[in-house]
């Protein structure tokens, strides 16, 4: 009974808060590794990109609240997501014809490219700033939970409860999907083959006739669309907070540098490495461990390695560890 | 040379023209921060403009240059050293300690077993740490919680805190350094990144050495106070036989007295700066830039160029840090952000023209001017634009959002400079 017990405060407050932070940045840290990829430069505008999507699908959800549409039980954000991907498809297709794509043309080195995702970045957290104003906004609507801990411990007579809510099973299903989609694209349809192909030699790929624009701006609505997704699953869970959003890029490029930069494959298994460790380094394990031990070895303070003001230092120490041990990460990404 | 001249003066015209259609007051509390921007910006532009380094973490080393300030310059606490501080101290130099050992542990065994011995050591090590730590902790942030709480400082002259802030600077930069320098590129701008938010979320939470969130206020200053210069007949005399109100005259003369040190170091900055840029060793870091294969194939040691160039520039900017710290007399945690300490410093060397030091200056003062400026001259543009529109939301909204309209534009300079004159406004030679 008591492991029992130990495993559902385990669940309720480790595996499944970490599973739903690292399908979050899973899907940020996928879009950073296919500009890395494909355009070959580190996106530092990546955390804003998802910052931009969830202003615009804040706006839409505010929109059809205002016109009475709700998604039943559902956020109502879910409807307003192909509004958010779209407006941000083309704030980031008219970003790249009006920056980069003058640095790809004259090949510039990619730190050149790097320093102007900086100016965008600029751009659009004042652009998000202006917009939508510097404070938290919580946007989730529907019902909040799937499981509260009262049902769960009436159904199952233990003494600890497990609770879902309802944005993290939203986020797993939802990122499942996003995720499924884009394997299956690139894996699958001749256009997602031609984008690995450009990723691998971008010379060959012009040679055998793939357009190189084409790819590009396919590149750039899919990483629209994953940032899109991961910014409103991320509000959903949390809240929506234009300078949380740039904090992000630091578990984002980390769960990139982790799984191997260009590998989407890595991207994902760094997001759900960087989410756990954080989580579960920053956890006060008292609870667990009076449930798991004897009396006796039960430990008197809250057994937290790290307490969570530190939770960016868990993705840094991982990302310096896997710089030192092995540069390329996990999945053997490429280097420039 | 022209071309330089002209801008120079351009910047003085800028700040002269502040100062006689605002108040002299602000003009040079605009100048005394762009001075210490200029500063920055040239520490940043030994990193990118001589080496090509991408360092995104000048916040954090600009944090540390204040941590030295109020652990130079504070007054000890009473009773904290043997309330717990000796057991923090010891509990840092076992950390060090710990970590030698892992080094040596990883150094010295090879195959399956050295990660093994890794992470015991590091595990046993972090509890070992926690337990001498914490107590330490516990007793000292006891003392007068309300009043201190931490070890307080050496209690030595504030100007001796600026060069300990640029080596408390140097160290990290060397610990970074270490481990993303000879990588790629990009993983050096991540690591430093990284970095930048662990120094300033260290400093927002251990209070018994910075009193995170709580502020250190007061830090002792290197120029008189303006209320005894006001309560001195001397020099109340003095200014009221020139025809000046004591009271703004006594902020102006501290505001000068502020500026005196600071173009000092800013002189002393640049006259090394530049004759290290004319000296072989310049020659060699800009041959070391253009082409690190020729240069290693002429028996230069890249990774350790980049290493030394990497940790005097993060110096500097710890120096510019300590004295940002200095002029504020406090140091507030929760004031350092990204987009004011790191990307604002590299907009001014992009801006201003990497590579050479002259051109870094002048975007630290031009670069700083705008952006105080960029506010009141957004406000009333948006003023007289909206001054058509009814009272309502949409007005509403647009006030509030015209302070958010200096990242904008900083972006916008960013993106076009960039594009248009990549090389800046004083090209390097």
């Amino acid at each position: 009974m008591d492991f029992l017990n130990a495993m559902v405060v385990l669940a309720n407050f480790v595996v499944i808060p970490a599973l739903a932070y690292g399908a979050q940045l899973a899907l940020g840290a996928l879009g950073v590794t296919l500009v890395y990829g494909l355009l070959r430069f580190s996106n530092f505008a990546h955390g804003d990109t998802m910052a931009f999507g969830t202003m615009v699908t804040i706006l839409a959800t505010w929109g059809l609240q205002a016109a009475g549409i709700g998604f039943g039980p559902l956020p109502t954000a879910l409807l307003a997501l192909p509004v958010g991907i779209a407006g941000t498809a083309l704030f980031a297709l008219a970003t790249d014809r009006a920056v980069y794509r003058f640095y790809r043309k004259n090949r510039a080195a990619p730190i050149i490219m790097t320093m102007a995702s900086l100016g965008v970045m600029f751009v659009m957290n004042g652009v998000v700033r202006f917009v939508i104003g510097v404070d938290d906004i919580s946007f989730a609507d529907g019902e909040r939970f799937l499981v509260t801990a009262r049902d769960f411990r009436d159904a199952t007579g233990l003494d600890e409860g497990l609770a879902i809510r309802m944005t993290q099973i939203i986020t797993l299903v939802v990122a499942g999907v996003a995720m499924a989609l884009l394997f299956w694209f690139l894996n699958r349809t001749r256009t997602g083959k031609s984008m690995r192909a450009f990723a691998d030699n971008e010379d060959l790929a012009r040679l055998s006739g793939i357009n190189p624009e084409r790819v590009v701006r396919l590149t750039w609505i899919i990483v629209a669309a994953l940032a899109t997704t991961a910014g409103v699953l991320y509000g959903l869970d949390k809240s929506f907070k234009a300078f949380t959003y740039f904090q992000l890029l630091l578990p984002i490029f980390a769960a990139a540098v982790v799984g191997g930069l260009g590998s989407p494959l890595g991207a994902v298994a760094g997001g759900f490495l960087i989410a756990f460790s954080e989580v579960g380094i920053t956890y006060a394990w008292k609870k667990v461990a009076t449930y798991v031990l004897p009396e006796a070895l039960a430990p008197d303070g809250l057994a937290q390695l790290l307490s969570t003001d530190y939770k960016f230092a868990v993705s840094f120490a991982l990302l310096v560890l896997v710089l030192l041990v092995r540069p390329t990460g996990l999945f053997r990404g490429k280097s420039v | 040379m022209m071309r330089n001249v002209l801008l120079f003066a351009l910047v003085a015209a800028l700040f002269i023209l502040t100062g006689a259609l605002q108040s002299w007051n602000s003009a040079l509390g605009i100048l005394n921060m762009a001075v210490i921007s200029a500063i920055m910006a040239i520490g940043l532009n030994m990193q990118w403009g001589y080496a090509g380094l991408f360092n995104v973490g000048v916040m954090g080393f600009a944090a540390l240059g204040g941590l030295g300030v109020v652990l130079t310059s504070t007054s000890p606490v009473q009773g904290a050293m043997a309330a717990g501080g000796w057991r923090i101290l010891g509990a840092l130099i076992f950390a060090v300690a710990v970590i030698v050992l892992a080094r040596i542990l990883w150094l010295r065994t090879t195959g399956k077993i050295r990660y093994w011995l890794l992470a015991a050591c590091l595990i046993v090590g972090a509890i070992i740490f926690r337990i001498i730590f914490d107590a330490g902790v516990e007793g000292v942030e006891s003392i007068r919680p309300t009043l201190e709480g931490n070890i307080g400082g050496l209690g030595l002259p504030v100007l001796l805190a600026w060069p300990v802030g640029a080596i408390l600077a140097a160290g990290a930069a060397w610990a970074i350094g270490k481990t993303a320098l000879g990588l790629r590129s990009d993983y050096l701008a991540i690591a430093t990144l990284g970095i930048a938010e662990i120094i300033l979320s260290v400093m927002r939470n251990e209070e018994w050495m910075s009193r995170g969130v709580k502020n250190v206020i007061g830090l002792p200053r290197p120029v008189p106070y303006e209320v005894n210069l006001q309560q001195d007949p001397d020099f109340v005399a003095w200014v009221v036989r020139h025809g000046f109100d004591p009271v703004t005259a006594s902020s102006i003369v501290v505001k000068l007295c502020y500026l005196g040190l600071f173009g000092l170091v800013l002189a002393g900055i640049m006259l090394l700066a530049e004759l290290a840029l004319r000296s072989p060793w310049g020659r060699m870091m800009r041959a070391i830039r253009d082409n690190e294969i020729a240069a290693s194939a002429m028996g230069k040691d890249v990774k350790a160029r980049h290493l030394q160039i990497f940790i005097i520039g993060s110096a500097v900017i710890g120096l510019a840090g300590a004295m940002m710290t200095t002029l504020d007399a406090q140091l507030t945690p929760s004031s350092y952000q990204p987009l004011r300490y790191t990307f604002l410093i590299w907009v001014m060397v992009i801006v201003g023209g990497s590579g050479n030091n002259w051109g870094a200056m002048l975007g630290g003062f031009i670069i700083w001017w705008l952006w105080v400026m960029v506010e009141p001259i957004g406000t009333a543009a948006l003023s007289t634009l909206t001054d058509a529109l009814s009272d309502g939301w949409l007005k509403a909204h647009l006030q509030d959002g015209v302070a958010h309209i200096r990242l904008l534009t900083m972006g916008v300079i960013l993106l076009l400079v960039l594009r248009f004159n990549p090389r800046g406004l004083l090209p390097e030679r």
